[in-house]
């Protein structure tokens, strides 16, 4: 592929950015070991409310860590991981999170209104009443679910059962959603669907997606942060920049395209959305 | 049949409706923790707390028998066996997942050889065979009210806690993510079925336990289209099973636990046969359809490079 678009513009969403916008989600000089095996040493980045942020990492960089991290499933050895001001473990109510897959029994009777409702799980007490119902109802309107709402979870595909993953998220009127691997595994429909209800979520809600597909993102990102080993150092955040690819750009996404731009980088927690003035 | 009805209504054989009230009673027991043992996917561990129960019973007997705790009765030993049989699985399953089969089979075989050891220090003639395979005829009063107390305590439990249950064993990292104390959940659901064994083992044993909380739930899991219709559809079951089980076991002169073990058996395997024909007969016809209708359709087109 010609490389003509390296020197693009940083990609803007095209909104004008007040001075200060509030922080999302914050890594300040995190690090995290497994025993003796180090996944982050002193990971910093910031990603601003309302952003449609993609983390990109290979196999193996730290993408999951992170994303425990970021929902407060572990704890960091040193450094703090902030959403939205507060600890993750504190924030993690605000979060929608949809995992790749659910491992679960295939035995298990549960239809999608049920999956989506569990979005709704408030803490160890408490069942589920009709603002929880009404919530959920709209979270399966908004993922185009609604249509499969009586089905067995069992009995959906992979793409359609990603969708449901995704108004779970939403049942809980996140305001933060995590998707780790959306696209994996999935039919170009059920993408295209995806990245529909993505769009219209997209400003109402940051969104974070985790991949490992480091080459393209989808045409809502405004930022793109890469995860990897640099300078001898695990688990290190750059930004990049990412601009469309000239002639035709691949069908993905449910539409353009975004190629990344590797060469093109910023320092350590800076952001072209504020070039680090916030800090 | 019709013996086994005269012998329920005859005023001088009261331990017959003892046993069919026992079977029932144990139905919502089976039924309802049976369902959340069989979607958590954790039979193997109530299969441990089960059979370490015997080392309790072996204990307390002995510990009466030489007047060491005169009185103690077995129940006491059963359960105090079967909560810390429960809590040690339930820490080894939360902290070193890797060494959780070995600990569990351990847990198994150490509490049953304790249980033996026990019984044969014990002066006199002690059966075991009542504890390993139940002796419904001896079900007392006592039983049947402390079976009815732990089954509305299960009841009201799954009703308060539906969600989290439901959540934590569906997908327990979304369940934690949403504030579930998935750890406590699953705490409190071992605790439950250890104590909840030492009662259901004088229906049907030690050691068939494990049979009843995983086959009516597994038949009733077939056709449920839910946790909680699987909990109804398996107490339904379990209440059939152990009615037709008595029955059965009085007019052939049959031990009753084995026999409404070998009829929950004998219909599971039945409805899996039915479910897995239906399924080959429904490939079959969509492998006939798609043929005539050109391929497949969309398929995917997997992971991006």
């Amino acid at each position: 592929m010609a490389e003509t678009t390296a020197r693009a513009e940083p990609r803007s969403s095209g909104t004008p950015r007040p001075a200060t916008r509030p922080v999302a989600v914050r890594f300040d000089e995190v690090h995290f070991s497994y025993g003796s095996i180090g996944v982050l040493e002193g990971a910093s980045f910031h990603i601003h409310a309302g952003e449609f942020a993609a983390l990109l990492g290979p196999n193996g960089s730290g993408k999951t860590t992170m994303l425990k991290l970021l929902l407060g499933l572990l704890r960091p050895d040193a450094g703090r991981v902030l959403v939205f001001g507060e600890e993750a473990r504190a924030a993690s109510r605000q979060v929608g999170y949809v995992p790749q897959a659910v491992v679960y029994d295939p035995a298990f009777p549960i239809s999608v209104a049920e999956v989506v409702l569990m979005g709704r799980l408030r803490g160890s007490f408490g069942r589920y009443g009709r603002a929880d119902q009404e919530a959920a109802a709209r979270a399966m309107n908004e993922a185009d679910v609604a249509g499969l709402a009586s089905r067995p979870y069992a009995a959906l595909s992979g793409g359609q059962r990603r969708r449901v993953l995704v108004a779970r998220a939403l049942a809980a009127e996140p305001r933060l959603l995590v998707l780790d691997e959306p696209t994996s595994n999935m039919d170009a429909e059920s993408e295209a669907q995806l990245f529909q209800s993505l769009g219209r979520l997209k400003g109402r809600a940051t969104i974070l997606i985790v991949t490992h597909d480091t080459g393209f993102v989808s045409a809502l990102t405004d930022s793109v942060l890469c995860l990897g080993d640099r300078e001898g150092r695990r688990g290190a955040v750059v930004h990049h920049p990412a601009a469309p690819v000239e002639g035709e750009p691949p069908k993905a996404f449910g539409g353009a395209a975004l190629r990344v731009l590797h060469e093109a980088e910023l320092p350590e927690d800076g952001c072209f959305s504020c070039e680090g003035e916030e800090r | 049949m019709s013996g086994f009805l005269a012998a329920l209504l005859d005023p001088g054989l009261p331990f017959i409706r003892n046993a069919l009230a026992a079977g029932l009673l144990s139905s919502i027991l089976f039924g309802v923790l049976g369902s959340v043992v069989t979607v958590k996917r954790i039979a193997g561990l109530a299969g441990a707390v089960s059979h370490a129960v015997l080392g309790g019973v072996g204990l307390a007997l002995f510990l009466s028998v030489k007047r060491i705790a005169p009185g103690l009765p077995p129940i006491a030993g059963a359960i105090a066996f079967a909560l810390v049989s429960a809590l040690l699985i339930a820490w080894v399953s939360l902290k070193a997942k890797q060494r959780e089969d070995t600990v569990i089979n351990a847990i198994w075989a150490i509490g049953m050889s304790l249980g033996v050891l026990f019984i044969a220090k014990t002066p006199g003639y002690i059966d075991p065979m009542s504890y390993l395979f139940g002796n419904i005829l001896l079900v007392s009063g006592r039983d049947l009210l402390l079976l009815a107390i732990l089954d509305a305590l299960v009841l009201a439990a799954a009703w308060l806690f539906y969600p989290q249950l439901e959540a934590s064993a569906f997908d327990e990292e979304f369940a934690r993510t949403r504030g579930a104390r998935t750890d406590l959940v699953f705490l409190g659901i071992l605790a439950v079925v250890a104590v909840a064994v030492v009662l259901l083992q004088t229906f049907v044993g030690i050691v068939m336990v494990i049979a009843m909380l995983t086959l009516p739930a597994g038949t009733a899991g077939f056709r449920a289209r839910n946790l909680a219709g699987m909990m109804v559809g398996a107490t339904a079951l379990s209440a059939a099973f152990s009615a037709l089980g008595l029955a059965a076991s009085w007019s052939a002169d049959l031990p009753a636990g084995a026999t409404v073990v070998v009829i929950a058996g004998a219909s599971f395997l039945a409805a899996a046969g039915a479910r897995g024909a239906a399924r080959a007969l429904a490939r079959g016809r969509g492998a006939r359809a798609s043929r005539a209708s050109g391929g497949p359709g969309d398929e995917g087109r997997g992971a991006k490079p």
